[in-house]
């Protein structure tokens, strides 16, 4: 068992002085906002997008582009819970390596962008689901242009503490699952507190995608960064 | 072969290929692929069907794209030849796929005008072609590209049979060492082949091969896209 991480230790983040957007300025017009959804195998990606597709699927237009280890899965599960149209939705499969399609050779996945694009027409979000992967599979930056990074309160309440790329710097961490805080006995002050620590001012955000559909804080904030884009046209038609 | 020939030939070169096997995944599931030794038969065989075409078709590909000044008709029924050679359905789709992927990453890395003398493929074009439009990018020879097309053949099979069957990795590495005599004289055949008309590009085959990747695609769990 390590000793807990003393509240004074500063953690290097990704931020180092909050008022400056790290990120590269977006090529306005042209194309959608991309933003990748990653983190271990079943804390809730899919879930998710899904929630995301019934919050702004009618207020922006959106395609998902899902990585699966093995299969179409979660594509199918998209198209079979009518989230969201199913020629809005595409699967990479990535050979053994889920965290190599998203970082190391993201060809296939901009294959797929460029095809939903193609085929869809000017779209305002673009979602893309990561294989489940471990605690340091985050998206190449030429790949998309934020990042969610979703764990879930049933792998423990040590997740935040552990760190890593994904938890550390990921734009958003979400902590999924708080319905099962209790069976679990993971105490969400302590993934608070590690959360902080580890990452200085970048937002987390706790939830139950079980109980809250739409994954409303979520949505929101997507919806922030897709008006921060285009000043006065949050939504379209 | 220089630097910018080892740039090209790497396995980390990000042009989609860790997402294939090429027919080994199938080749496992049917028990004909458990160790080395099957490996080595498995590699020793596409070197000489697959690899044999690719090499020529890349090197071919290299010759027109770089020395005509109007390569695009050429490539272009370079293209279709080796889609005539591709009898498996799947196979074509795998081809292409990695195609479209390896031009992107080629036209980002050594953006040359003469990629814009031959027009897109909407499918992408089959993996050799791209191979022989990215080597002429490069700056490369018929040879390099010959050479790069043959190790291919061989080393993207070979990574993906360390991550499915979990081979020693040291073991792998010298069966690549003992075929790499074979895999040089594959790519010297193909640039002699180079200057053929397409039609007379070699055309092996490998049937048990195209009926693989044609199961393999409809497998509802697979590792690999092909
Ligand atoms: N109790 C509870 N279950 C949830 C919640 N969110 C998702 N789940 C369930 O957790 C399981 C996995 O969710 P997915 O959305 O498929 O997880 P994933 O991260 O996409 O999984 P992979 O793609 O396989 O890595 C499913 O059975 C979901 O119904 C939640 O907030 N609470
Ligand atoms: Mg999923």
């Amino acid at each position: 068992m390590r000793p807990e991480t003393p509240h004074d230790e500063t953690v290097p983040h990704s931020h180092p002085d909050p008022s400056v957007d790290p990120h590269a300025p977006l090529a306005d017009g042209g194309r959608a906002l991309r933003v990748g959804i990653g983190g271990p195998v079943g804390s809730g990606k899919t879930a998710l997008v899904a929630a995301l597709c019934r919050a702004l699927g009618d207020e922006l237009r959106l395609a998902v582009v899902t990585n699966d280890i093995y299969t179409t899965e979660d594509a199918d599960f998209l198209k079979r819970n009518g989230v969201l149209a199913p020629e809005r939705i595409r699967a990479v499969e990535t050979g053994c390596c889920p965290h190599t399609a998203i970082r190391d050779d993201i060809s296939a996945n901009l294959d797929a962008i460029e095809d939903l694009e193609d085929a869809l027409g000017p779209l305002d979000l673009m979602l893309v689901e990561s294989g489940g992967d471990n605690l340091t599979a985050t998206f190449s930056k030429g790949l998309i242009d934020y990042q969610i990074f979703v764990v879930d309160v049933a792998g423990g309440d040590k997740v935040p503490r552990k760190g890593g790329p994904g938890v550390t710097t990921a734009d958003l961490l979400v902590i999924n699952k708080t319905d099962l805080a209790p069976m679990v006995g993971a105490d969400l002050s302590v993934m608070d507190r590690d959360a902080r620590a580890r990452r200085g001012t970048l937002p987390t955000i706790f939830l139950s995608i079980a109980e809250d559909r739409q994954a409303q804080p979520v949505a929101d904030w997507i919806r922030h960064l897709v008006g921060h884009r285009r000043p006065g046209q949050v939504t379209v038609g | 072969m220089d630097t910018t020939a080892l740039l090209l030939a790497d396995g980390r070169f990000p042009s989609g290929g860790h997402a294939h096997s090429a027919g080994l995944e199938a080749a496992v599931a049917a028990g004909q692929v458990n160790g080395l030794p099957e490996l080595e038969t498995f590699l020793r065989g596409r070197l000489a069907t697959a690899g044999r075409v690719a090499a020529a078709f890349a090197a071919a590909t290299r010759r027109v794209a770089a020395d005509e000044p109007e390569p695009a008709a050429t490539v272009t029924l370079l293209d279709e030849e080796l889609d005539a050679r591709t009898a498996s359905p799947a196979l074509r789709r795998a081809s292409r796929r990695q195609g479209r992927a390896l031009l992107r990453a080629g036209r980002a890395t050594w953006p040359a005008p003469l990629l814009n003398r031959v027009p897109a493929h909407p499918d992408g074009y089959h993996h050799p072609v791209a191979l022989g439009l990215t080597a002429a990018a490069a700056g490369l020879s018929p040879a390099d590209a010959a050479l790069i097309g043959a190790y291919g053949v061989l080393t993207g099979p070979a990574s993906a049979a360390v991550r499915l069957l979990g081979l020693d990795p040291y073991g792998t590495q010298a069966l690549l060492a003992r075929l790499a005599g074979a895999c040089d004289a594959v790519a010297r055949a193909a640039v002699a082949d180079a200057a053929l008309p397409p039609a007379d590009l070699p055309a092996h085959t490998a049937p048990l091969a195209d009926i693989h990747a044609e199961n393999h695609a409809t497998w509802e769990v697979r590792l690999f896209a092909s």
